[in-house]
This record gives structure tokens, sequence and C-alpha cells, in this order.
């Protein structure tokens, strides 16, 4: 039987002012799955990367596979100390030319390492398919989100939803 | 959905979430090969399969995630994929397959590959209560196992599609070799339209 609705907004802002990151903070671990949604630009074209409970350490990886507007490739990165979220369908300087969705399946669970699924797209570059792995069995509690230019630009928007299974 | 919402969130409105409902879920507690949803409700417009799996194969080389639908076992199904599969080498491949008994969602690591790690998955069932259309599935999958080069690190995006307008009531996800190892889970969500 149906549980009722579960996808539910957790957190969602719009930068008011440039910022060099955002991250939500105490998530609760009460659903099963989170969904992050970017619609954001950078004062620079430039990369978006997730890291979790403040981990800083070299615990990241990430494959991706891409599509380029005349070509078709994958790639990945190794023991990274944040994880990409997008390569190709990565951020601009305009506001409205990308989006990044991420899937964070069984974020809670203490047992197993994290692993996140996430497309990129970019109208003007190309788009990706990803899959990341953080190596840790810790509950995830925040989700920090930094770029590998200066600052998000302002009316940047990042939203958190939570999924509950049955 | 997740295309809807962020479409909703360009135009600056709140995206609304009660459509999307929690159906059922299985964990896995002891190795099963096939997990099965039976009795799927008519009263949605889409399904969601969400995934985070693991085999027990003892290979190394990624073990798939089929589905069949409605307990058909008939070649009625087909595919197509564009995934990479990154190992001691470099690859990407698209491909298609016809005349299959059963559609492809994603793959997942196994046995022979580094422990406690999943694969996840998202695979999208639309319109599947209609019964003037065949069935089209869409799927979002992968695990990185930190650039281990003992087998594959795999992402790959797969449609599918099932010739049959009739309404699907069943979804059994089969692993391909082995089973779906413990603490493996499958959720099943109705999107209503």
């Amino acid at each position: 039987m149906a549980a009722g609705s579960t996808y539910e907004p957790i957190a969602t802002t719009t930068l008011g002012s440039t910022a060099a990151s955002y991250t939500f903070s105490s998530i609760p671990s009460t659903y099963t799955d989170l969904i992050l949604v970017v619609r954001a630009a950078l004062n620079a074209a430039g990369d978006i990367y997730v890291q979790f409970n403040g981990d800083t350490a070299t615990n990241y990886s990430i494959t991706t596979l891409y599509g380029t507007g005349s070509a078709a490739g994958s790639t990945r990165f190794s023991s990274q100390t944040q994880a990409l979220i997008a390569y190709y369908g990565n951020l601009t300087s305009t506001l409205g030319n990308t989006n990044q969705i991420v899937q964070i399946q069984n974020y809670a669970n203490t047992t197993t390492n994290k692993t996140f699924i996430s497309r990129g797209n970019n109208a003007g570059s190309g788009l990706d398919a990803n899959v990341g792995l953080w190596r840790s069995t810790a509950a995830i509690n925040s989700i920090k989100l930094n770029n590998s230019s200066t600052t998000f630009s302002v009316g940047s928007t990042f939203t958190l939803y939570g999924i509950a299974a049955a | 959905m997740l295309n809807v919402i962020s479409g909703l969130l360009a135009g600056g409105v709140a995206a609304s979430t009660n459509s999307y409902e929690s159906i059922a879920t299985v964990t896995v507690g002891t190795a099963q090969s096939t997990i099965s949803f039976t009795s799927i409700p008519s009263t949605y417009k889409h399904l969601q399969v969400r995934g985070l799996t693991r085999g027990t194969d003892a290979s190394n080389g990624g073990v798939a995630v089929y589905m069949r639908l409605n307990g058909d076992t008939a070649s009625n199904y087909s595919n197509h994929g564009l995934d990479a599969f990154q190992g001691a080498s470099a690859n990407t491949e698209a491909f298609g397959n016809a005349n299959t008994t059963y559609g492809l969602n994603f793959y997942q690591p196994s046995a022979g590959n580094t422990a406690s790690i999943f694969a996840g998955g998202v695979t999208d069932i639309l319109d599947y209560q209609n019964t003037n259309k065949y069935k089209t599935t869409r799927s979002l999958g992968g695990y990185d196992m930190n650039g281990s080069t003992s087998g594959y690190n795999y992402i790959g995006i797969y449609s599918g599609s099932w010739r049959n307008t009739a309404a699907v009531t069943q979804i059994d996800l089969i692993c391909s070799a082995g089973s779906f190892d413990t603490y493996s889970k499958f959720a099943l969500y109705g999107i209503k339209g």
C-alpha cells in the first residue's frame, strides 16, 4: 500500500549575494534518498563539486559518461578531496543555461559506502551521466557545494529533497 | 519528475511534491536472485524503481539488473544503452538489443569487486497503466570503485521497450548472475498525473 506523499523539500535557497560555497546542514535522517537540484551560475564557467559531512580527505571518486556535442566519451577521477557532479554539463556564467541533479541513495545507512548518481546538462557545451563514491559508512548529515571558480552568482538556486520509502 | 521539478524551479515556482508516493520497498536480508513487486495499483501515471544493489556472483565485470514486466518471459523486450566502463582500459559504448526476454536497468558490482560498494539506479516506467501503448522505460545507474582496475567502474543510461499494451501490474528485478546481496534494496514509487 502507498505510504502517502514522500517527495518532500528539505531546504531551498536562492543566493541574494555571491557565495564561495553553499552548505545544507543538519540534514534529517528520516528519508531514504536525497535529491539535490542545482540551478546556478558562476562568475566564470567552471565545475561544481560536493563534499559530505565536512570530509576534505581524498575519499571521493567519480566515473563520468559525457557528450560534448560532437562525440561521446568517458573518464574517471580517483582519490579526490571532493566529487564532481557534472563534467561537460557543468556551470556557466549565465543563470538558466545549466542544471545538475544528484541522487544520493540510502544516505543515512551506516553499513555501506555512499554511491550517488548525477546528471549534468549544459545547453552550450554538453551533458553527462555520473556516478560518484564517498568512501565512508557515516550517515550523510551535510552537503557542501563547492566550485572551481570564485563564487556562485546571485540568483543561484540549490534545493534538497528527501524521499521516504514504504 | 526531476525534469519537471527542474523546470518549475527555473520558472521560480515551488515544485509540487505531493504526487510522488511510496508503494513498496524490499531490502534483501538473505541473498535472492529475483525481487518482485506484485499487485501494483493502477492509480498512478508513472512508476519509478529506485535501486541500491550489489550481486553475489564471484565475477568482477559488472552484473546486470534485468527487469521483466507482468511475468512475461517471451522475447518482447528491447533496449538501447550508452555507457562507460572504466577499468584497466577506458571504454565508452553504445549498443542495442532486440527481442530479448528481459529489459536492462543498470549494472552493479558483485563479489569479485571492492567490498561495501553498491550500484545506484533509477528506472522510470512511463504510462504504465495505459492499455493503448507499448511500455517505455528509461534508466540511469552505475557504480564507482575509486578507480579500481579489478573490474570496471560503470555508469550508463538505458532505454527499453516492452511490446505489450497490458497495464503493468508486476515488476520482477532479476540479477543476471548470482543473487542480489544482503543490504541490496529496491523501492517502488508511483507518480500521479
